[in-house]
């Protein structure tokens, strides 16, 4: 029997156990991720703030380590969460998955913690080992990454063997190929070499294939489930739609890889083979807002639970407006040429990390939290008209997206004057970066930068109440076939 | 029922997508077999180490129609002819220093890092370093200790990393080697530093 109201494990099956111990250091993450990025947008206005003590290069490093972690995080935590339902099976080694995850946060622990107090070492490979691989989102050190390895075999393990012992859906395939390829990419960025254009090919296996590639697929594969989950919708409905997005997102993503091969040294065939597949990345993105928003809209918007929904709509057009419009707007070498490494990427990058990941990862923060307080009711006529829930959204949303349009029009300003006019020198570099239209651009985004930060302790303290006392029970969704 | 459409079946769709994945997975390997063949060290793209010892010259090319790196005449870095072995060294102590140092997370190399210092593609070729006689010099020194140097007007500087002077000699030996790499002609429209003589 269910205990409604209050957090009690009872409710949950032994991957939800283990899914809540990952979605509580992903939260805790986002909150480092915010609070650090806020530092380093910062030290754009106020270069002397904390200069030589957390200087900007910690502050970014611990900013998107930060992203990367939590988000992995919310992904494994999202996996042991579907799992047993979906597997209909126990999951099969949750002792080592539950000792994997204390390994794995101990040593994202003393990396963070080595970021912060040793930072730099000397240039000697034993630094890259110890200290910082100095690769911007992969800097873990190679012990770590190690480490990060064994700890991902692990979860692929008890995926693999639990689906096989049980039932083996459309979306358990999926998965389970997907993560393997997940994994294995990682791989790619675990080697010295001195040829910078090398590492930056292999580098981008790992950053690409992650990001444009398999963690989209990842999230493909969370939203059937939580389109069944909260909506109803017929299993036959969403694996069709898994499948058909899996082609387009592998069948763009993978050879749109060649979008960052323009500038590195590779052969100039890459403007042709990385432009075509590149533009073709949002056609999957859009697939899966016709998707939800159809799926929502068939059933009139009636759904378990109003929180989870309302993010997973704005996943659907976060992802497709982020890593889809805001991806393809630069993805032309025609117009990347003049805005590769300007803040259109720092644009873009929050607007596709923030839409396309951040937005579902919440959406099963809601999810389990409903479940873990024993399935209470979370659509309509919450207390306060569930005011919290629905301002946090509108805050992190807005704020993202004033971050993401101010960061937009100081790259256009970094373009036109560093690029376009002043030939790419560092004088032209200077130039742009102290234009009063540039520095504009970075007020406002940190001003929206505070504005999200709202909205993240909205969300924390939404999360951490949201249920609580609730006696009616929620209305499972009734799948019609 | 549209269910009963070929188009619209799961099967069809988890075909698909099992080959369109495998297919592109098997272009990227051919793609990815040929760009590192072209991409190694030694190869017109990526020309070899000792490279540092000539002058090089980053030239505006008729037929591409944008600038492509030119390697010139004899100008040993420091004053001092190194063989491949010792210029690979050198170039090999600058990378790891700049991995070390996560110089990448304040600058771009190659166009990819952080946005809050400028780019060191060319970092080797541009007029911030004055004239070419005095540039190694500055760049050793503003690389060991560049906190009390003229930066910008913006107040944003870099900070001291503890970068010692085999190192930053490490460093403005890669970066020399870097500015050799053909990028297709990124960055654009660059105003090279005076080299003639």
């Amino acid at each position: 029997m269910a205990t409604l109201g209050i957090c009690d494990s009872a409710n949950l099956n032994g991957g939800q156990k283990l899914a809540v111990k990952y979605f509580t250091v992903a939260i805790t993450l986002f909150g480092a991720q915010v609070l650090f990025g806020l530092m380093a947008g910062l030290q754009y206005l106020m270069p002397d703030f904390l200069y030589g003590v957390l200087d900007f290069s910690v502050n970014r490093m611990v900013h998107i380590n930060a992203l990367v972690v939590w988000m992995l995080y919310g992904f494994l935590g999202s996996v042991y969460w579907l799992l047993e339902e979906e597997s209909q099976h126990e999951v099969v080694g949750l002792k080592l998955g539950n000792l994997i995850f204390w390994v794995l946060t101990a040593a994202v622990t003393v990396v963070v913690l080595v970021y912060l107090l040793v930072q730099v070492g000397p240039g000697k490979e034993s630094s890259l080992w110890l200290i910082n691989e100095g690769r911007e989102y992969i800097e873990a050190p190679r012990w770590a990454d190690i480490g990060i390895v064994v700890s991902v075999l692990v979860v692929f393990y008890n995926v693999a063997a639990t689906f096989s012992k049980g039932r083996y859906t459309g979306i358990a395939g999926v998965l389970v190929l997907d993560m393997l390829a997940l994994f294995g990419i990682y791989l790619a960025g675990m080697f010295y070499t001195t040829n910078i254009s090398i590492d930056q090919y292999w580098w981008w296996w790992v950053i690409h294939l992650w990001v444009e590639a398999t963690w989209e697929v990842m999230v493909a594969c969370i939203m059937a489930y939580g389109l069944m989950k909260v909506l109803g919708v017929r299993r036959k409905i969403v694996e069709t739609w898994l499948y058909i997005e899996v082609a387009l997102m592998f069948g763009s993503g993978i050879l749109g890889l060649g979008h960052h091969y323009f500038w590195i040294g590779t052969p100039e065939y890459w403007f042709s083979i990385g432009g075509f597949f590149s533009a073709l990345e949002p056609i999957p993105l859009v697939a899966m807002v016709v998707h939800a928003v159809f799926d929502a809209g068939a059933r009139h918007a009636k759904n378990s639970n109003h929180p989870t929904m309302a993010w997973l709509i704005a996943h659907a057009f976060g992802n497709f407006f982020g890593a889809g419009v805001w991806g393809f707007m630069h993805t032309l070498p025609q117009i990347n040429l003049y805005t590769h490494g300007t803040q259109w990427s720092a644009s873009h990058g929050h607007l596709a990390f923030f839409g396309a990941y951040a937005t579902i990862i919440i959406a099963m923060f809601y999810l389990a939290v409903q479940h873990w307080r024993g399935g209470v009711w979370m659509s309509g006529d919450l207390p306060g008209n569930g005011w919290k829930w629905k301002w946090s959204l509108g805050l992190l949303n807005l704020g993202m997206v004033g971050m993401t349009v101010s960061m937009l029009v100081s790259g256009y300003v970094q373009s036109q004057i560093e690029r376009a006019i002043e030939g790419s020198s560092w004088i032209g570099y200077f130039a742009a970066q102290a234009h009063p239209w540039f520095t504009q651009g970075m007020w406002w985004r940190e001003l929206f930068g505070v504005m999200f930060a709202v909205g993240f302790v909205l969300l924390v303290w939404d999360l951490l109440t949201i249920g609580k006392g609730e006696q009616r029970a929620l209305v499972p969704a009734v799948s019609e076939g | 029922m549209a269910t009963n459409q070929w188009w619209a079946s799961e099967t069809f769709w988890r075909k698909t997508a099992i080959w369109v994945t495998g297919g592109s997975m098997v272009v990227l390997m051919l793609l990815t077999m040929d760009t590192l063949s072209q991409i190694s060290v030694g190869t017109t793209r990526v020309p070899a180490y000792s490279v540092i010892n000539h002058r090089i010259e980053y030239k505006f090319d008729e037929q591409r129609k944008v600038q492509v790196p030119v390697i010139g005449a004899k100008e040993p870095l420091f004053g001092k002819e190194l063989n491949e072995e010792e210029a690979e060294a050198l170039v090999k102590l600058g990378k790891l220093t700049t991995q070390a140092k996560n110089c990448m997370n304040c600058h771009t190399l190659l166009g990819n890092g952080a946005y809050y210092a400028p780019d060191l593609t060319k970092a080797w070729l541009d007029q911030y370093w004055g004239t070419k006689e005095v540039r190694e010099v500055q760049m050793v020194e503003f690389i060991k200790d560049p906190s009390d140097k003229l930066h910008n007007s913006m107040g944003r500087r870099m900070p001291k990393l503890g970068i010692t002077d085999e190192e930053a000699r490490g460093v403005v030996a890669f970066l020399k080697w870097m500015s050799s790499i053909d990028t297709n002609g990124f960055p654009y429209n660059f105003k090279s530093i005076e080299q003639e003589n």
